[in-house]
């Protein structure tokens, strides 16, 4: 059967939607990807049965659907050790050079619910760096920074990451870093001391700390070119000099004016080093 | 760089591999066309499906990169693990959200979002498998003016896709196996 939606949008009402959040809030969505967006929007309008008229007047009228809406539009899909591969390839290639540096701080970009904030957490307690590193993890929306906050998460998933976990070249079982109960699973206290969830926008937000380490893995692809340029430049001002860049697998930097400020540490994971 | 005006989708899963093969192989060797396929296929198994094809043909045969402009004669896959979407400007775009019809890339995501943007430039062809995937951007193609087609559930090796699609798309053009070659060996 044909899905029944109350109304479909075209491009052209997208872009009334995101001039008219951008108006009426902080919130500036015009470099998003399109296509990608018009879905989410869409959901959105079919989730809550409303038409175009409906959704512009929560907009304006509304404060609190603001904040919401921006969540719903946010893609925020993510999982403990996602790409093992990428995990052993920072011991390997990325560990060595960080080890050199007294204290370290780290920052997972678009962290969403903090898994990757808290596999990057139990690499660096494994390698010996934990104790004197501090992750920041940042995200647009606040919800997500809640549960990541959190750190419980439901059981069932901790098979998939367990998995990633033995594929990542990890010495360890993944179980000792969390203590289950009922349906859930939390993570450790001596994995989240040293970490810090907060909300920062990619697109209009600046530059807060000065990083060895930046990953933001999956975020840049919900934006359009101008717009990454926009990010590249912001993680390369955030960098310390031969601090590293780790995008998402499909996400690179070649072709890029920024990067002959770069080197290239590993082509398949986009990893890269800040050089100048 | 130049984009193409045209645009030819082939959607395939289970039971669609060999045809696919077939299609590519037949193609002319100029064509203004771009053809992007997508085939459901798990990511966690590296797959040499493009080098393979790429290295037989003598042409290249790439997965279509997030924000690269989609070109003529040029032959694009989705690449697993990854929604492929087309923006309004003639590009690419990636998505990792939620599987749609239990399948990431999803034939609904990328029809759905060619048929906005190429409207009656748009040509959908939906092969064997054993899901729904593809019935709505099937819709979706028709609605937007552009031609789709679906592989005669007789000749497809798993009937489910094609059927479905058949039986919501009231009137929708079915080819067979023979037609869906003859079709791409005369592709402009």
């Amino acid at each position: 059967m044909a899905k029944l939606s109350v109304s479909h949008i075209s491009f052209i009402e997208l872009q009334e939607v995101v001039d008219l959040l951008r108006k009426v809030s902080g919130y500036d969505l015009s470099g998003y990807s399109k296509s990608s967006l018009k879905r989410r929007v869409q959901r959105v309008l079919d989730l809550e049965r409303m038409d175009l008229f409906d959704l512009k007047n929560a907009i304006t009228n509304i404060e609190s659907f603001r904040g919401y809406l921006v969540n719903e539009l946010t893609v925020n899909v993510t999982e403990m050790f996602r790409d093992p591969h990428y995990y052993a390839t920072l011991r390997s290639e990325v560990v060595p050079y960080l080890e050199t540096y007294p204290s370290l701080k780290f920052w997972s970009a678009g962290c969403s619910t903090g898994e990757e904030v808290y596999s990057l957490a139990i690499l660096l307690k494994e390698v010996g760096l934990y104790d004197r590193s501090f992750i920041y993890g940042t995200d647009i929306n606040g919800n997500v920074l809640e549960t990541a906050r959190k750190a419980i998460y439901p059981l069932k998933k901790f098979k998939l990451y367990s998995e990633n976990y033995n594929a990542s070249s990890a010495q360890d079982s993944l179980s000792n870093y969390y203590t289950a109960m009922y349906d859930a699973a939390i993570i450790n206290n001596e994995i989240r001391k040293n970490i810090l969830f907060s909300q920062h926008n990619l697109a209009t937000d600046y530059i807060f700390n000065e990083f060895q380490f930046i990953s933001c893995r999956n975020v840049l692809i919900y934006f359009d070119m101008d717009l990454q340029n926009r990010v590249f430049r912001l993680f390369y001002d955030s960098l310390c000099e031969f601090g590293f860049l780790c995008l998402g697998s499909k996400e690179t930097l070649l072709n890029r004016d920024i990067m002959s400020n770069f080197k290239v540490i590993n082509k398949e994971f986009n990893i890269y080093q800040k050089i100048r | 760089m130049s984009k193409a005006a045209d645009i030819v989708l082939v959607g395939g899963s289970a039971g669609s591999y060999h045809l696919i093969v077939d299609i590519i192989e037949s193609l002319p060797p100029f064509f203004s066309s771009a053809l992007v396929v997508v085939i459901h296929r798990n990511p966690k198994f590296k797959t040499r499906l493009e080098d393979t094809l790429s290295t037989r043909l003598h042409r290249p045969i790439i997965q279509a990169g997030d924000k690269t402009a989609i070109s003529p004669n040029m032959i694009y896959f989705a690449m697993p693990g990854y929604h492929l979407l087309i923006e309004p400007d003639r590009t690419f775009s990636l998505d990792i959200s939620d599987p749609i019809q239990f399948s990431r890339p999803s034939i609904d995501v990328l029809f759905e979002s060619a048929a906005e943007v190429y409207g009656s430039r748009c040509t959908a062809l939906l092969l064997s498998g054993a899901n729904r995937d593809g019935t709505d951007g099937m819709t979706a193609i028709r609605e937007m003016g552009g031609k789709a087609m679906v592989q005669c559930p007789e000749d497809a090796q798993i009937s489910t896709m094609p059927e479905n699609a058949i039986r919501v798309n009231d009137g929708i053009d079915i080819i067979s196996d023979q037609q869906i070659i003859s079709y791409f060996r005369n592709l402009k």
